[in-house]
């Protein structure tokens, strides 16, 4: 029995899971995410001849999931196509003349998950470059120095980029490094360096994103090739890995833009930010990824439906609620499932009103109960006639709160009469037989176990949870199955033996 | 309070492994209906020969009523209980005759058709559990023996005795008082005074889960008082193993003056109070009966391994 409740967990936390972290479904109700729209602006002026116009876009950017993509090119033919470890985008067209404008745009999720070092393509160890002279003896020093405080390929060119911005810098780096230079012949210089340990670098162009982000360009990030993967370094900080808010556009040799046929290319970037719901896109990336699991889900069926359901979800919460207070601490109750029912009326009073109102009826019909003992009828008859007198008990009840001014009596409407009449028959009998200390301890018994329920079944997240992730509800049943099997003490029994565990420990 | 370790050191037994490691596995439910029905019991405990309060009569359907006259002849005691009741409800005991009068146990007096009345109510099934149709029992009104009329209030004490295994492991004696309404029922504040299995001499009692020495009403102490013809008693109760099949069975068992101990009822699920009333936990007394690889046949075996392994004389 313990396999087949092994079984059970792992099959719930297994769906769970990969609902979580594969569709990325929120754990936690009316969870938002941050979803980026970037737009490239691509601008040339046709000659009068046919042109082809190439533009580098992203391809898998690394801690971003792609959602949309999107090109506005009419009278263009577009094809796309994998080059190396970048995508392009070539149009083409005829007789183009005057200014040409071609738009493409691409929704991305952030996705911390997705933030991987890429291990392709695998890249040749450069050749030690010809440096001259004084540029020879500054670039061993340095990397010499560098060498001996660093322990690996990754540490090396973080140390490498630290001393190389370093703002009061050894007379090595003065000699290597151009201040007046621009961000990308920077690079340039940094790669011409570590070309002289061998390390393989290339150039990741990437885009800083900014909400309102207009006339945005790319900035050149290094990647560091250490024999595994490529790792990422912001140039000028030396921080490894990219940042959150920066998107890789392309990287290594390839150009930003090509044109064959046309001139005057320029490229222009823009961004926006929108928060959407996690949810919506956990559909939709299940959409993108073919996965059915979400189409087989709840959330398929129709509305009326689902709404049922969210409540009929929680059930189970609550039954786990009795086995523990029941089997684990020792409260009594009437009936097993009795608390439940009780709970799933007080979603229409409100705890605080659901109990006074429950003790009140109660009490009512206990007293209307006794009267009917005197007239010894038999059981049936003896149940339908308190069924009938304790819905005219409801009624008498709403009409005078109504004219006491307290809304609350109004609440009633849907509470439950048939459980109420059980609970006023079943108290009345224990009253009977075992006296009325018993009777009263188990009616507030079952009062307070409805409590506990009502709190945890109508808990946001506890809701959220059973109608998002049912399969967690395996979980329960693991637990009850288990909790089948248990034969230790309960709580109240620890009290109620004190006195024997007392005389026997004295022996 | 305890810890759960101490109690477990202490050998008390809780309702959780009552219920997993004893009564689902020693109690098989096909036996049930056997105890529930006092009749079904009645007519068991006849055929094996053990010794019950005489059944005078059974009533089935409503036709019967007319020859109640038949039935009781010319008794001036009896007792009408419904065959499948549950604790002290719906018994009628019946003391006397006056005239056409019949004379309740409390002074009360009742007409013929107010008894008629009562057994109509008992075959329609107001006192059975689940409503369902019942039948009326009429038999004997058990005399109290007089050993302990110092120590109860009214009523008729009974003796409970647990038999594991066909082994006897525990007993008490449940002692009415006036906050019970001359009930034996500890719930309601009758004491429970455990009797030692060797001996068959009474322990303190309890009372509503704290130790007393002195019977409220009356002051005198429950200590100490001899039952008579134990070793009876705990063979009636041994013997009951055999009738019902039921390896955790609880027997109650009355003491009556003429003609000693007859067994009242047979119960498939026995509470823990037993080990307040001897201040002793049954787990350690169970377990050994648990680990013993052979069980005599006979009763009086039985009976002489409970009281070697559990007396204190």
């Amino acid at each position: 029995m313990k396999v087949l409740a092994l079984l059970l967990v792992i099959t719930a936390v297994g769906v769970c899971y990969y609902k979580v972290s594969r569709l990325g479904v929120p754990l936690a109700p009316d969870e938002s995410t941050e979803v980026w729209t970037v737009e490239a602006t691509l601008t040339f002026d046709g000659i009068g001849q046919s042109a082809k116009a190439a533009l580098a876009i992203p391809s898998v950017p690394p801690g971003f999931t792609v959602l949309d993509e999107s090109f506005v090119s009419s009278g263009f033919g577009l094809a796309t196509e994998d080059e190396g470890a970048n995508r392009v985008a070539r149009w083409a067209a005829r007789d183009l003349r005057g200014k040409q404008t071609l738009y493409y745009r691409v929704v991305l999720n952030e996705d911390g998950n997705n933030n991987r070092d890429r291990e392709t393509p695998v890249p040749i160890y450069p050749d030690i470059p010809e440096y001259s002279a004084p540029e020879r003896a500054a670039v061993f020093a340095l990397l010499e120095n560098v060498r001996s405080r660093s322990a690996d390929t990754g540490s090396f060119a973080q140390e490498m980029l630290r001393r190389f911005n370093d703002p009061t810098p050894d007379s090595e780096v003065k000699v290597l490094r151009d201040d007046t230079a621009r961000p990308l012949e920077q690079v340039h210089k940094l790669q011409y360096v570590l070309a002289g340990a061998r390390i393989p670098t290339r150039i990741a162009y990437v885009l800083p994103l900014a909400e309102g982000l207009r006339h945005g360009s790319l900035r050149p990030w290094l990647e560091v090739y250490n024999g595994e993967r490529w790792l990422a370094f912001n140039p000028i900080t030396a921080d490894q890995g990219f940042a959150r808010d920066v998107l890789v556009w392309h990287v290594g040799a390839l150009p930003l833009v090509a044109l064959d046929g046309a001139e005057n290319a320029d490229v222009d970037f823009s961004a926006t930010r929108a928060s959407r719901d996690v949810m919506g896109l956990a559909q939709q990336r299940a959409r993108l990824l073919n996965s059915d699991i979400l189409e087989y889900s709840l959330l398929s069926l129709p509305i009326a439906t689902q709404n049922t359901y969210k409540v009929l979800l929680t059930v189970p919460l609550g039954a786990l609620v009795v086995v523990v207070l029941r089997n684990f601490i020792g409260f009594r109750t009437f009936g097993t499932f009795m608390p439940v029912l009780i709970a799933l009326a007080f979603r229409e009073t409100e705890l605080i009103w659901g109990c006074i109102l429950f003790t009140l009826l109660v009490a009512l019909g206990l007293i209307v109960r006794f009267y009917l003992e005197r007239l010894k009828l038999l059981l049936v008859p003896r149940l339908a006639s308190m069924l009938t007198i304790v819905i005219l008990l409801m009624a008498f009840v709403s009409i005078i709160s109504h004219r006491l001014g307290m809304e609350h009596g109004l609440s009633i409407a849907l509470f439950p009469m048939v459980i109420l009449a059980m609970t006023i028959e079943r108290m009345s009998i224990v009253w009977d037989e075992a006296g009325p200390k018993d009777a009263i301890l188990s009616g507030l018994g079952s009062l307070a176990v409805a409590a506990v329920g009502f709190l945890v079944m109508t808990h946001p997240l506890m809701e959220y949870l059973a109608f998002v992730f049912p399969e967690l509800l395996l979980l329960v049943l693991a637990f009850t199955l288990l909790a089948g099997r248990y034969t230790g003490y309960r709580v109240s029994e620890l009290w109620r033996f004190r006195s024997a565990a007392r005389a026997i420990a004295r022996r | 309070m305890r810890s759960p370790a101490t109690l477990r050191r202490l050998g008390i037994l809780g309702m959780n492994q009552r219920n997993g490691d004893y009564i689902s596995i020693y109690n098989q439910r096909r036996f049930y209906p056997l105890v529930d029905d006092k009749l079904k019991t009645k007519q068991l405990a006849l055929e094996a020969g053990i010794a019950i309060p005489e059944l005078y009569g059974v009533i089935e359907i409503e036709h019967q009523i007319r020859n109640l006259d038949d039935v009781l002849a010319d008794r001036r005691e009896f007792v009408i209980k419904p065959a499948q009741g549950s604790g002290g409800n719906g018994i009628m005991v019946i003391g006397g005759r006056h005239g056409s009068q019949f004379v309740r146990s409390s002074g009360a007096s009742v007409s013929r058709a107010e008894l008629e009345h009562f057994i109509s109510n008992v075959l329609s099934g107001m006192y059975s559990l689940g409503g369902l149709p019942d039948k009326a029992i009429i038999e004997y009104r058990v005399q109290p023996h007089a050993v302990f009329d110092a120590v109860s209030y009214q009523g008729v004490p009974d003796i409970r005795t647990i038999v594991f295994r066909g082994v006897p492991v525990a007993s008490m004696v449940r002692l009415p008082t006036r906050q019970s309404d001359g009930k034996a029922n500890l719930h309601q504040g009758a004491i429970g005074a455990g009797i030692d299995l060797a001996s068959g001499h009474t322990v303190d009692g309890v009372w509503f889960n704290n130790v007393l020495a002195a019977h409220p009403d009356s002051g005198n102490a429950v200590r100490g008082i001899q039952v008579p013809d134990w070793d009876l008693l705990l063979e009636l109760a041994a013997r009951s193993y055999d009738l019902t099949q039921l390896g955790y069975l609880g027997v109650d068992v009355v003491l009556d003056r003429t003609h000693g101990p007859l067994v009242l009822e047979y119960n498939a699920r026995p509470g823990l109070n037993i080990q307040l009333a001897n201040q002793m936990g049954l787990l350690n007394r169970l377990e050994k009966v648990r680990a013993l690889t052979s069980i005599p046949d006979s009763a009086a075996k039985r009976v002489e391994l409970g009281k070697r392994l559990f007396g204190d004389a």
